[in-house]
């Protein structure tokens, strides 16, 4: 710490810091644009301005831009001193000669960097005189709106997308006034982050496409904190809504997992909550019109005059759901919902993060990492977020030399001038090409058989007690060696590694790396597909085979599925059997699917937006989400479904339930930590879910009925669908909105941290379930070689942002940016096959028992023998993963 | 002793034909890197250059020997260093350079490898305006000749020096002669100023340590090697050393480029070398470093033409390619037009240049279209602070603020008339 004085007052700051972030986090207000806690600083905008003196007796001073400077003992500044505020008043008056008076007609209009630092700085007469220039916009595709003209160049999102986000396709054109930030052309922006331009732009550059065709302002939206349902890794997001819609969805700050980032999924999948496939009311074969209280006794009486029913868990489902149905069915007829081979990878998951004794890191401590081995995974597809996380280790070792050079981590553009001659390794051995290539040091392809052996062979490189692959290629030794070396060499070695491939083997090949590794600050991460695949996994339970078996051995004749599409997790034909072998099959579920076509009774349920709910990350972090607004009134909370319907049942609000689940698995006992219960209050009333700007509440249902009906009560969470309540004592991590006097942007986050980009004041969402302790045996079950048999195919499920994940394929925009629909080939196999990119082929299983007609696309690092697809897509779902079929050009016929 | 007094020009030929190697070699050339290659260390040559006095002559003046002496010489993971010439010579008014690369190539390539010696570079850079091909043709064939005669490539003169020199022309901005926005060039990024620190010194080219050096600097560098310290401290007549292409231009009688020592007298260049102006024509003021310099009046004829000494009356000796303004040429409208070069070839990086000058350019406009409002001169004022040295990015706008503020300051009743009415007719410039 130093000492330095501020307009007369002493303060200590952290050393090495520059001026602008030390003022900030103190709390003080100074305007700024291009300066963003994660981007560093590019003293581009000059907003900053503050007056710097030389010594004690310095009358003058010298005016300095805070963010280029570093902050010393004993520095004497001004934000105060007339020049200073001159200063940055002229400056927001240049910007704004160009910049259009279109406030009100501005999507960013109410939470606009741009009008708080303008009002902050109190420039408000215009006395330029000329035009203002003006710029063509562009289609970026589906997700964000572009209007240049409103444009300050402050260039955050060029600086975001390409240094940060490795992005390519967003570029910086043209010169003085008439820099152009865009694509070379129209066209979607290629990055799996763009999203975040919304809030990275500092104005109404980049707004949210999918919030235009729904647009209400910051203050109209009602809001709670809520958590990413789209993949395993627990993104905090600001869901906003208004009128019973979801709006949109913002970043939730939160210091270890997401920071100030999400991916495209993340933001642009919560369509699904509005689409008209949502079940809005519940559904009775053959009685098309029923009541809530109908269905529910119904359900109660299937529930009493069948043999015991069996109870169908889901990975997308909260603990609290899950929980309350294998209450509901018992234990022994309780299982979990997934098929046998992602139900084996989730407890060798679980078991190592459990038993390993190997820490499982939160994406700020992935982004320490020195070097970082990825196994079997391509990130930016399985959990997009963490391979922004990878991204940024890879730079540590140039802030490293930059250190060596006096060059401090924030001075942006010199720090990676060095990128190019130091990183941070990052070896990636994934089944082909992946998005974070770019970044790696190395990389390997092979079949997952041959991740694995890899794997296997770092570790026993590393330690010559783990098991070796049998007869290991000279290429993969070599490999092996080099990769291990450089773990070695590392302070805080990372292994990454997950489901993603669908290979127990390159799960424990990452342990053995992982184990092996001598460094105290070693870290295993796994990615999860769903949300709460790992809260389910450690709740514990049998997989859908068993479920299967169950009901085909008569030992069950009904069946609950909570949440959960069987038919993407087992082949159509067997899913169809089991449906009918069952004489009653109840499905909650919040949208329509295959499975729900085949229920007797299926019972609407609340999305993540109109229900809480524990979901556990990849990380092991229990983190708690909360209704937005109310569920519509036949919709219930799946929880209260089967709660409701239980016997003397004990658990009548949702806090009994968390502390239930809470005592009865041991490893899931501090979940009730995770967020307050109901009972917690601020001053002794509820959290708004509205701002205190929130309008036309009195008005709102007036086309309906002229009597404004009650609001709302929540009685199950902290909040309350209300404006009133003091929202001053509120701790950060259970505000709805960020929103603080005169910062009405997300970036009002700074006045709510430690330290700017630091933690929030009184701690980060959610609660780490799990610390390593332990250790497991060395695995040594290594697989042999995969040696592709002639004529056959095996299929290689390949997860995609856009596609792979259920939710997020009910959401419109997403669905625009769907990979095309096609298997990819090696070129080797296309030969044989006598087809290229765009040709037809048929895929056949062994067994004939389908057959499939899908185009081509011939990918050059995809091995021989598999043939890819992309994981999740409906189109496949007849396909198993990892069976053997045959392939056979279609020839396309001649048109005469 | 002529030769000795014009170091720089002694193997120009009135005919404009270049010097060969050949012809280069013939008046000494090379004999300054043999003597450092063969009796002097690296910090030697540092030592004799910054005991010469040498000063930058790309316009900032900074002690060319000093510079190379904070080059980190440590063997780190750095240790490659770069030596860069800056030949982006795009200041109005400014073609010193261009006589130097047309005329005798060598003298600088013979510059860049005592420079590169000096500072152990093997690698070296030539940054040179795009528009300068003649130049780069007649520079590329002097490398070449350098090349197979020894002097570049493995084993310099038989030494354990290796150089290879690259010439890459520019693609062409004004922001490129500013030494970090050149760096970001030549690395194939936009041309847009690096912040410092870090300085180039420490983190320049490919963030390796780099010195980039002017041409004209350079240039005197084998004249300091071939006949010593004190015969070159011996060229100045004021505090400065050395001599220094001098320019003129405007409504002079032979407007011209002579090689003079520094300090000579403004009104020797104008009225002895540029014979004064043409006939009709009083002189009103002058820019005596370039574009980017502020006015000095008739009054200040006497001010030598040293660093010091132009800074004292108010400007900078800059390039030192003197502007004349005559008493035909309105000053607005010859503001009007530096402004709008300003205006074009900033970069677009901060904001008070990206959009000041813009709005310089029209309050100018307006003035001369006799829009002009009296308070529009306070604004122009103001921007000149606003857009002044420590506001913005890089020294552009400051340069572009100094013709205007001093502008305002001498010929105010110029921009008074355009807005009050009783438009003077004037020649337009």
């Amino acid at each position: 710490m130093v000492r330095i004085e501020i307009d007369g007052q002493s303060y200590d700051v952290q050393d090495g810091e520059n001026l602008l972030s030390a003022c900030l986090s103190l709390g003080l207000d100074l305007p700024y644009f291009c300066w963003h806690p994660a981007l560093g600083s590019a003293g581009a905008c000059r907003q900053c301005a503050v007056i710097q003196y030389k010594d004690a007796e310095d009358r003058r001073g010298r005016l300095v831009m805070a963010c280029m400077t570093p902050v010393a003992d004993a520095m004497r500044i001004s934000l105060d001193a007339e020049q200073a505020r001159q200063f940055r008043s002229d400056n927001i008056e240049l910007l704004m000669t160009n910049h259009p008076h279109d406030c009100p007609v501005c999507e960013e209009g109410g939470e606009c960097h741009l009008q708080d630092m303008t009002v902050m700085t109190g420039h408000t007469f215009r006395r330029y005189r000329g035009l203002k220039r003006t710029h063509n916009n562009q289609n970026l595709g589906p997700f964000i709106n572009h209007e240049m003209n409103r444009c300050i160049a402050c260039y955050r999102c060029v600086r975001f997308y390409d240094d940060y986000a490795g992005g390519k396709d967003l570029q910086v054109f043209g010169v003085h006034n008439n820099v152009y930030f865009g694509r070379f052309e129209d066209g979607a922006l290629e990055s799996e982050f763009s999203g975040n331009l919304v809030e990275v732009c500092p104005t109404g550059v980049f707004t949210d496409k999918t919030f235009s065709a729904h647009y209400a302002r910051k203050w109209d939206l009602q809001s709670a904190p809520s958590i990413c349902v789209h993949c395993g890794l627990g993104c905090n997001i600001a869901p906003g809504e208004r009128y019973g819609e979801l709006r949109r969805v913002i970043n939730r700050y939160n210091g270890e997992v997401n920071g100030y980032f999400l991916c495209d999924r993340g933001r642009f999948g919560y369509g699904f909550v509005n689409s008209p496939e949502r079940i809005r009311k519940p559904q009775l074969k053959g009685y098309p019109d029923i009541t809530v209280d109908t269905a529910e006794s119904y359900f109660r009486n299937l529930l009493k005059a069948s043999k015991p029913a069996i109870g169908i868990g889901s990975p997308r489902a909260p603990l609290e759901a899950n929980f309350a149905l294998r209450m509901l069915v018992g234990e022994e007829n309780f299982f979990l919902g997934l098929e046998d081979t992602e139900h084996a990878l989730l407890n060798a998951i679980v078991e190592m993060m459990l038993d390993g004794g190997i820490h499982s890191p939160s994406l700020r401590e992935v982004e320490q990492a020195d070097a970082v081995l990825i196994l079997g995974e391509d990130v930016t597809h399985s959990a997009p977020r963490l391979a922004l996380s990878l991204r940024q280790a890879a730079r540590n070792a140039s802030f490293e030399l930059a250190g060596s050079l006096h060059i401090l981590p924030w001075q942006d553009a010199a720090v990676r001038n060095l990128d190019k001659h130091v990183s941070s390794p990052v070896f990636i051995a994934s089944v082909c090409a992946t998005r974070l290539d770019d970044a790696a040091a190395n990389t390997y392809r092979g079949s997952p058989e041959d991740i694995a052996r890899l794997g296997f062979a770092i570790a026993h490189s590393l330690d010559e007690s783990a098991p070796a692959p049998a007869a290991l290629g000279d290429t993969e030794q070599l490999l092996a060696a080099a990769i291990a070396d450089s773990l070695k060499q590392a302070k805080r070695p990372l292994i990454v590694s997950g489901t993603g491939c669908s290979s127990l083997a390159v799960i424990q090949a990452a342990y053995n790396v992982a184990k092996a590794l001598p460094s105290i600050n070693k870290q295993l991460v796994f990615t999860v597909p769903e949300c709460n695949s790992l809260g389910l996994a450690i709740m514990g339970g049998r997989p859908l085979s068993q479920a299967f078996e169950r009901i085909g051995n008569g030992l069950a004749d009904s069946m609950i599925i909570l949440e959960n599409d069987l038919y993407r997790r087992a082949p159509s034909r067997n899913v169809d059997l089991f449906l009918q072998l069952a004489d009653h099959v109840i499905v909650i579920d919040s949208l329509e699917n295959k499975t729900t076509e085949h229920a007797e009774l299926v019972l609407p349920t609340s999305t993540f937006a109109e229900s809480e709910g524990t979901l556990v990350n990849n990380e092991g972090r229990a983190q708690r989400y909360f209704p937005v607004y109310p569920e519509t009134e036949s919709v219930r909370g799946s929880w209260q479904w089967l709660t409701i319907v239980m016997e003397d049942c004990q658990w009548r609000h949702h806090d009994q339930l968390t502390a239930a689940c809470a005592s009865a698995f041991p490893d899931l006992a501090d979940i009730i930590q995770a967020a307050p219960g109901a009972g917690y209050t601020v001053k002794g009333s509820k959290i708004p879910r509205q701002p205190h700007r929130y309008s036309g509440r009195t008005a709102m249902h007036a086309n309906a009925n002229v009597s404004e009906p009650g609001q709302p009560h929540d009685i199950e969470t902290p909040f309350a669908f209300s404006m009133e309540g003091d929202m001053a004592q509120i701790p950060p991590v259970l505000l709805p909105v960020i929103w603080t006097p005169g910062w009405n942007s997300n970036q009002a986050i700074n006045k709510f941290q430690q330290e700017t980009g630091g933690h929030l004041r009184g701690g980060d969402a959610g609660i780490r379930l799990i610390e390593a302790s332990g250790t497991l045996p060395w695995f040594r079950d290594i697989p042999a070689e995969f040696i592709p048999t002639p004529g056959r195919w095996r299929i290689m499920p390949l997860p995609h942002i856009f596609g792979s994940e259920e939710l997020s394929l009910h959401s419109p925009s997403l669905l625009e940016r769907l990979p095309d629909f096609c298997i990819l080939l090696n070129p080797l196999d296309a030969e044989t096959l006598g087809v290229d990119t765009g040709d037809q082929v048929e895929i056949s299983s062994l067994a004939g028992t389908w057959v499939l007609k899908v185009p081509v696309r011939i990918e050059l690092t995809l091995p021989p023998g598999l043939l890819g697809i992309t994981a999740g897509l409906p189109a496949f779902q007849s396909m198993k993963s990892w069976a053997q079929v045959t392939l056979r050009k279609v020839e396309q016929q001649v048109q005469l | 002793m002529e030769k000795m007094d014009k170091p720089l020009t002694k193997n120009i030929r009135p005919d404009r034909a270049f010097a060969t190697l050949a012809d280069y070699e013939s008046t000494g050339g090379y004999q300054g890197l043999r003597k450092a290659i063969t009796e002097l260390s690296p910090k030697e040559v540092q030592q004799w250059v910054k005991d010469s006095g040498l000063r930058g002559r790309g316009g900032a003046g900074f002690g060319t020997g000093l510079k190379w002496s904070l080059v980190p010489m440590d063997a780190n993971v750095l240790q490659t260093r770069y030596l860069v010439a800056n030949a982006d010579e795009m200041e109005p008014g400014a073609f010193k350079d261009r006589l130097l690369l047309e005329q005798d190539p060598h003298q600088l390539i013979e510059g860049m490898i005592i420079a590169a010696y000096a500072i152990q570079a093997k690698i070296a850079y030539i940054f040179m305006r795009g528009e300068y091909h003649l130049a780069a043709k007649r520079v590329e064939n002097a490398l070449q000749e350098a090349r197979t005669e020894g002097y570049l490539g493995e084993h310099i003169l038989n030494s354990e020096f290796n150089l290879q020199i690259y010439l890459h022309t520019s693609a062409g901005r004004y922001i490129c002669g500013e030494e970090t926005a050149l760096l970001n060039a030549l690395e194939g990024k936009r041309a847009t100023p690096r912040a410092k620190p870090p300085f180039p010194l420490v983190s320049g080219l490919w963030g390796k340590p780099t010195v980039v050096n002017n041409v004209e600097t350079l240039c005197n560098v084998p004249h300091i090697l071939q006949n010593g310290v004190e015969w070159y401290q011996g060229l100045g007549r004021g505090s400065d050393q050395g001599t220094k292409l001098f320019g003129a231009s405007g409504r002079l009688k032979y407007p011209g480029l002579w090689e003079l020592p520094m300090g000579t007298p403004i009104r020797e260049i104008i009225e002895e070398h540029a014979g004064g102006m043409r006939d009709g024509y009083k002189l009103r003021g002058f820019l005596p470093g370039g574009a980017s310099t502020d006015f000095l009046l008739p009054e200040h004829l006497d001010v030598l033409m040293d660093y010091e000494a132009v800074a004292k009356a108010g400007s900078r000796l800059g390039t030192g390619t003197l502007i004349v303004l005559d008493d035909k040429t309105c000053p607005v409208q010859m503001v009007l037009n530096l402004e709008q070069f300003f205006a074009q070839e900033s970069c677009g990086w901060c904001t008070p240049c990206r959009d000041g000058l813009p709005w310089t350019v029209t309050l100018l406009k307006d003035i001369i279209a006799g829009k002009g409002r009296i308070e529009d001169l306070d604004t122009l004022a103001g921007l000149t602070r606003m857009l002044g040295p420590g506001n913005t990015f890089c020294a552009l706008a400051p340069g572009a603020m100094e013709p205007l503020q001093s502008a305002l300051k001498y010929f105010r009743e110029d921009f008074e008339r355009y807005i009050v009415g009783s438009h003077a007719v004037m020649e337009s410039s």
